[in-house]
């Protein structure tokens, strides 16, 4: 834990201010609840914020960030600390955020398919609004993760492969600007389903992990929930047969949901954690939606004939909601059945993506090295879009561990670059990869990105340290 | 058999209540309203039976405000044939008890027969759980409450678990009966969109209270409505001897 006092104790002077605008129970310098907003569920743990504030208001929000910055003080953001890489982990001190008591009831528009959200405002409890709508928010991380968090890290679920990313669902946003200036990226409750008009502002706050505004609304896109669903389970004998079953899918274009690929590894762990009972190899864990029953039966040959042609052992499909359900808290649970193989442990996650015809390749090669580095790691993936973590439980405080993991990224890394991919599919860059942003995107566009960071934050007061080297 | 599911419309749980300032409740304009959630799963069950073929149509039943038809709207759009709504002004439906509810409900089973009366165990803003234990008595039916599990029980009877604070309790009812449902008895499926616009055609009746000759006349008035006590911060204490000191004072611990 390091703590900065220098930057505590000018932050120390400003605290009338912040409980001006906050009230005393919105401003806390307690150690405890400074600890609690020190931390994501990553493995970074770097200092202890100086201040916690709690907005209840965009007004709040915009007033606060006047003062930082007006006195130059860091800023981050905080919203469910859910994240995996750091982006909302405290990494030189300064006034944390809290924005999870800026709550308001979701706005919804039934007949637009919309709905508008506060940054207090988590994805399962969006749905559980939406429950008797019809509707529903698909993109669906593993976490309960606050909206407009996983709108900054730019998130993804297991059924991007149907419904998009954050990218492809959010029409306009609601943001706070470095020097408490309010915007709204597509004007003020607007929510056409597409324009032409001036510059896309949305996309640009769309994975900036907080580094260029606040985000204090989301307006999102809903879809109608799926009327029939089916599930298939399936193992194969090695990740290749696997993976290459997953683009021999996507190629013949079956309207598959959520395609999963769960390594042999991370299947004892979940038969472990969740009390199952899979075969213990790499298998496949694919639901698909329709409105009617024989639709989904007819896909569900298909796919059948597909997987035993790539040496399928078993397949198992049910459209029985509990059975369904069940398979699936298990893939949920992944990370967290990956972290109980060595318990203590914190969760590293790689987060790998590149082009489906690469997938096969990468993922053996990468289960390849985790053996002959003797490093415990599962591996499980969106497989439908390229994209696949592999979990490490680690012992930060060992170097000669984390020497080990560092490379085994590296090499994961420069893999998946070389095979026309991204260091991070969903996770974001946060404080762990940073080192691999210019070789990723070339200095060019990193130089532009810096560009777009000193326009919209010349004095690098908002989460400073993250993102840029 | 036929199945008459009641439900009600309630400040949804999900909502933060605030009591009024004149203590004479909690705030309910403008705050998000749903169908109770123990209401769902009684409508759940009723449909699971009706998928299981052994009942013919399930008829959902609200006595409320004019708000109440959304509630059935949505009941129709899980699953339920038809609805009846028992219709107060907005003024009387705060006066409503659950006597009132089994009154009503008492009137429209003499005109209209059902096998089983199915309503949730309790209503999550008055917890009262009084409507299916009155109903059975006004009736003279058995009842069956706080149901976990429902099962066939051989021609005419239903074979009920019930979750009680010793455990499990398994009863068969003859019918025609009362049930509640407790929370373990099944997941309320979700209403999809395809399924509400089919409601929008679904039958809903509308009678207003008077026509069932039922008064509503309150056995009980609210005397106050307050807020749990603030919980305060705790203290530090230095030492255990201190620790016993301060739990002597406040008189936990005998002297």
């Amino acid at each position: 834990m390091f703590f900065r006092p220098a930057i505590s104790e000018a932050i120390a002077e400003f605290l009338p201010e912040f409980q001006k605008v906050l009230g005393v129970s919105g401003v806390s310098t307690k150690e405890s609840i400074l600890r609690q907003f020190s931390r994501d569920e990553g493995h970074f743990q770097v200092s202890l914020p100086s201040v916690v504030l709690s907005p209840k208001c965009t007004q709040q929000v915009s007033d606060v960030l006047k003062v930082c910055h007006a006195n130059n003080l860091p800023v981050i953001p905080f919203g469910t600390g859910t994240g995996l890489e750091g982006g909302s982990v405290c990494s030189q001190g300064g006034v944390c955020l809290n924005l999870r008591e800026f709550v308001e009831t979701p706005k919804v528009y039934e007949s637009d398919f919309v709905s508008s959200v506060r940054p207090g405002v988590t994805r399962l409890s969006l749905n559980e609004h939406l429950r008797n709508t019809g509707l529903f928010f698909p993109v669906d991380p593993g976490a309960d993760a606050s909206i407009c968090g996983m709108v900054a890290t730019s998130a993804s679920g297991t059924n991007a492969i149907r419904y998009g990313t954050m990218k492809e669902n959010v029409l306009n946003l609601e943001v706070v600007l470095a020097d408490g200036k309010i915007l709204n990226t597509r004007g003020k409750d607007r929510w056409p389903r597409k324009s032409s008009a001036g510059y896309n502002l949305t996309e640009l706050f769309i994975g900036s992990e907080g580094t260029l505004g606040v985000i204090t609304q989301a307006t999102l896109r809903l879809y109608p929930r799926p009327t029939c669903f089916s599930a298939a389970v399936c193992s194969f004998p090695n990740v290749f047969s696997a993976a290459t079953a997953v683009v021999q899918l996507l190629q013949l274009g079956v309207p598959v949901a959520r395609i999963e690929l769960l390594d042999d590894v991370q299947v004892a762990a979940c038969n472990a954690y969740s009390n199952i009972n899979l075969e213990v190899s790499p298998t496949l864990f694919m639901e698909f939606h329709g409105n009617e029953e024989n639709d989904l039966i007819d896909q569900m040959k298909v796919v059948e004939e597909l997987c035993i042609s790539n040496g399928s052992r078993t397949f198992k499909s049910s459209t029985e909601p509990r059975r369904m359900k069940d398979l699936w808290k298990a893939r949920h649970d992944a990370f967290y059945a990956a972290l109980a193989l060595r318990p203590g442990g914190k969760g590293f996650s790689t987060d790998v993506c590149v082009p489906i015809s690469r997938l096969a390749e990468v993922i053996a090669e990468t289960r390849l090295d985790l053996e002959q580095n003797s490093i415990t790691g599962t591996i499980v993936g969106h497989v439908g879009d390229g994209n696949f973590h592999v979990i490490m439980p680690v012992f930060e405080d060992d170097p000669e561990e984390m020497k080990k993991i560092y490379e085994f990224s590296d090499r994961l890394v420069g893999r998946a670059l070389k095979a026309n991919g991204t260091c991070t599919g969903e996770h974001g860059i946060g404080l762990g990869k940073m080192k691999y942003l210019r070789e990723e995107v070339g200095s060019n566009s990193l130089q532009l990105m810096r560009t777009l960071k000193l326009a919209l934050d010349p004095k690098k007061i908002l989460n400073p340290g993250k993102v840029f080297i | 058999m036929r199945i008459l599911v009641g439900v009600k419309r309630v400040v949804d749980y999900a909502v933060k209540v605030r009591v009024k300032p004149d203590k004479s409740g909690v705030v309910t304009e403008g705050v998000q309203h749903s169908m109770n959630p123990f209401d769902e799963i009684a409508l759940e069950e009723a449909v699971k039976l009706k998928e299981k073929k052994l009942a013919t149509e399930v008829v959902a039943f609200s006595l409320g405000g004019p708000k109440s038809a959304e509630i059935l709207r949505t009941a129709l759009a899980k699953g339920a044939d038809k609805a009846v709504h028992v219709q107060v002004s907005e003024a009387e439906a705060a006066k409503v008890e659950p006597l009132h509810v089994a009154q009503a409900l008492q009137k429209l089973l003499e005109k209209d027969k059902f096998d089983l009366v199915f309503v949730g165990k309790q209503a999550i803003d008055d917890d009262a759980s009084q409507t299916a234990p009155l109903l059975a008595g006004l009736l003279d039916w058995p009842q069956a409450l706080y149901a976990s599990k429902v099962e066939e029980g051989g021609a005419g009877f239903l074979k009920v678990t019930r979750e009680i604070d010793g455990g499990l309790d398994t009863v068969k009812v003859k019918l025609p009966a009362v049930l509640s449902a407790d929370l373990r008895l099944n997941e309320p499926r979700y209403a999809t969109l395809p399924n509400i616009m089919k409601a929008k055609k679904k039958p809903l009746q509308n009678i207003p209270i008077k026509d069932l000759g039922v008064e509503i006349k309150s056995q009980t008035s609210i005397l106050e409505v307050s807020e749990p006590p603030q919980r305060e911060a705790g203290g530090f204490v230095e030492d255990v001897p201190a620790l016993v000191n301060k739990l002597k004072e406040k008189g936990f611990v005998k002297n």
